[in-house]
């Protein structure tokens, strides 16, 4: 019966629906403060204590707008796709390394169910802009695309660096060795730096939000999307900006531990990489297409090699 | 992909004002442009035309809402100049602190707006904070933070105190240790450099050729400054410089503006200095001319051309204004030319657009056979319209 109780809050409460949405608005107010606080402005401030509770109004809000389905969409594709980009985060989110149903759900590989379940939002992206038949849909929706190819590779193999170094494919288990082992975050420092920023471009934020540049293609994929779909949409994303900063505080960061610390340690180390990416997004211009895909294979991609072997050194001379 | 046709605008994210451009591209590139103007014709000519001066000096200021102070000023030009009126010269130095107030906060908005299109809102918030000083000053100078309606025939409404110019010197002082951090952002800020280097080039000879004006032109190698060029108001017992960059990209603009703000504080220390005691308007006559005046003033964007044709009543004859932008945009669709769809809001934006101000006729196209509607046309087409009216 408690072992029942335990997995049912798993799923609802905590690391489940519940706990993860309400993570992912606050989150977003975190990344709100923190921007406009380098911008010298104060942020949200009516809603609730120092406008906490904007996020949340903003998904009220949205919920309540009209909802329009473009007459010249695939319909079914085009209502459906939301939901599967928010399934497949929300399921990312059940993997993290916490909680009492890491036991049930935790196996060697499942980095890389990870890894995938955080790459099905860009393809969701992809899809949308394409099946909204607006130009803007389709431009943000091939942009997204080009820059997956830009930045996944060096991610992938900077978030893999970790798994080499702890000799495991398992989460919970790289985080468990990485926290026995402080000096590893030196170790793969460099590795950290380009997931960081890997994790940036994933998730389409300044400099590297090229797919749905404002002032260019007006919301790239999500231009023709409104009320509930648009809803959901961003609420995914910041689900993902949440679970994303998750994983790659359970890889670099040493996890989150076991027993009532790991909520607290959760906290902590998930909003610094929160708190990293926001700093990053008030302090550049965005880039162009072109320019990314430059920059991830000239510097991202050989930093990511060269971390490998310089891993794989480590492993050779037994220093690691 | 084939070629796609886009269509930016009047309704887009990176424009503020409606104006339309297609563009053929090809994926990310482009291969031809087009501009249409037109979409906020408000009839300020024909309105100057059925007013009398004083009333027209309203619509003037209502031109624009950023270089209200530059129209107002090209229009009492040549209207003194029809009345044959000079006004003082205490009046013509706090024209010219206006007019470069005016310039300083029209700069500064453009920076913010530049740096918006390319994602960096850091630079927005930072140069629209820094704004509000000149918009402080602004108010404190003339009761408004637009449309500063300080202009009268034969000089100015409001005198400028002691203390009033000591609070000037004290926040343009201010301002100007920030202005050094913009020159720097467009110098060394590596991702706002790689979005503005290399983009929308337009050499000197095409800039010359298109007619290009204002910061536009200086940012390719022309030196055209009306304030150096033209002896006109008190300019030429000013020292300053007018900034020129080789470059001719949308950086190089930026820089020129960027500079041109440093320029201006300089200016209007000069002016506070050498603004001598004394009256500061005469008394202007109701009615003007006959007399034909092209007056030219030295806005924010540029050139700004008023033309007056006065017949010796107290209305225009016909009045016309060319706003600088509308001199801008052929070398515009230049720029387009190879250029990336990231690019486009870049290069709008480099040119500073006020597409409100440059809107001054529309041709009527009749949507079947697709010619122009004549001026005969037009008439009757008006005539047929008031008479279906009156029978209703």
């Amino acid at each position: 019966m408690n072992e029942t109780l335990q997995v049912l809050f798993s799923l609802f409460i905590f690391p489940g629906l519940f706990g993860m949405v309400a993570l992912a608005l606050l989150a977003d107010w975190v990344d709100r403060k923190v921007y406009a606080r380098v911008q010298q402005r104060v942020g949200p401030m009516y809603t609730g204590k120092a406008g906490i509770l904007q996020p949340l109004a903003d998904v009220i809000k949205l919920l309540s707008k009209e909802d329009i389905t473009p007459g010249e969409s695939s319909k079914f594709m085009f209502n459906f796709l939301p939901l599967a980009a928010f399934a497949a985060v929300m399921s990312a989110a059940l993997l993290l390394p916490i909680g009492f149903l890491n036991a049930y759900n935790s196996f060697p590989g499942d980095l890389l169910i990870m890894l995938y379940l955080l790459g099905l939002p860009t393809i969701v992206y992809f899809l949308a802009g394409w099946h909204s038949h607006s130009y803007f849909g389709i431009f943000g929706g091939v942009r997204a695309v080009t820059q997956l190819f830009a930045y996944e590779v060096p991610f992938l193999l900077a978030v893999l660096t970790p798994a080499l170094l702890t000799g495991s494919w398992q989460l919970s288990e790289i985080s468990r060795l990485s926290a026995s082992h402080p000096l590893y975050l030196l170790a793969h420092l460099l590795a950290f730096t380009v997931a960081i920023l890997g994790l940036q471009a994933k998730l389409e934020r300044v400099p590297f939000d090229i797919p749905e540049a404002e002032t260019e293609i007006v919301g790239g994929p999500t231009t023709e999307y409104s009320g509930r779909k648009l809803a959901v949409l961003h609420l995914t994303h910041e689900l993902m900006f949440v679970v994303g900063s998750a994983t790659l505080a359970s890889i670099f960061l040493g996890g989150f531990g076991s027993g009532l610390w790991q909520f607290p340690l959760f906290l902590v180390k998930t909003f610094a990489i929160i708190f990293i990416l926001s700093l990053m997004r008030a302090a550049a211009a965005r880039m162009r297409i072109d320019q990314l895909i430059e920059f991830s294979w000239k510097y991202l991609a050989p930093m990511s090699c060269l971390q490998f072997l310089f891993i794989i050194v480590l492993k050779v001379l037994e220093i690691a | 992909m084939g070629l796609v046709n886009i269509a930016v605008g009047p309704q887009h994210p990176a424009l503020k004002e409606p104006i339309n451009f297609s563009f053929q591209t090809d994926g990310e590139r482009i291969v031809s442009a087009d501009a249409r103007i037109g979409y906020a014709h408000r009839g300020i000519e024909k309105g100057m035309e059925q007013n009398n001066y004083v009333q027209g000096l309203f619509l003037t200021e209502r031109i624009c809402g950023i270089c209200s102070h530059a129209h107002s000023m090209s229009y009492v030009m040549a209207v003194e100049e029809a009345m044959k009126i000079e006004p003082p010269k205490r009046a013509q130095y706090i024209r010219c602190i206006v007019g470069e107030l005016e310039r300083l906060h029209s700069h500064l908005l453009w920076i913010g707006v530049a740096a918006h299109e390319v994602g960096f809102d850091t630079v927005f918030m930072y140069s629209w904070k820094d704004r509000e000083v000149v918009m402080d000053i602004l108010e404190r100078l003339s009761g408004n933070r637009v449309n500063y309606a300080i202009n009268i025939f034969g000089g100015v409404k409001r005198d400028i105190d002691a203390e009033q110019a000591k609070d000037i010197l004290k926040k343009i002082e201010k301002l100007e240790k920030r202005l050094q951090y913009y020159i720097d952002i467009g110098e060394h800020e590596p991702s706002f450099v790689a979005r503005f280097k290399d983009v929308g080039v337009l050499t000197s000879e095409q800039a010359s050729s298109l007619g290009a004006v204002g910061p536009t032109a200086r940012g390719s190698g022309v030196t055209v400054d009306h304030r150096k060029d033209d002896i006109f108001a008190i300019y030429h017992e000013i020292d300053f410089t007018v900034c020129i960059e080789q470059a001719g990209d949308a950086l190089a603009r930026y820089i020129v503006r960027a500079r041109e703000l440093v320029e201006s504080c300089k200016i209007i220390r000069q002016l506070l200095e050498k603004m001598p005691e004394g009256e500061i308007k005469v008394k202007h006559p109701r009615k003007a001319g006959p007399a034909e005046v092209v007056a030219r003033y030295e806005a924010p964007r540029g050139e700004d051309v008023h033309y007056l044709w006065a017949d010796g009543s107290d209305k225009p004859f016909r009045y016309k204004v060319r706003a600088p932008t509308l001199a801008a945009i052929p070398a515009t669709l230049e720029m387009f030319k190879n250029a990336h769809v990231a690019d486009i809001p870049v290069i709008i934006a480099s040119i500073d657009p006020c597409i409100s101000c440059t809107d001054r006729a529309i041709a009527l196209t009749d949507s079947r056979t697709g010619s122009t509607m004549s001026w005969k046309e037009l008439r009757d087409f008006s005539n047929r319209w008031y008479a279906d009216r009156s029978r209703r």
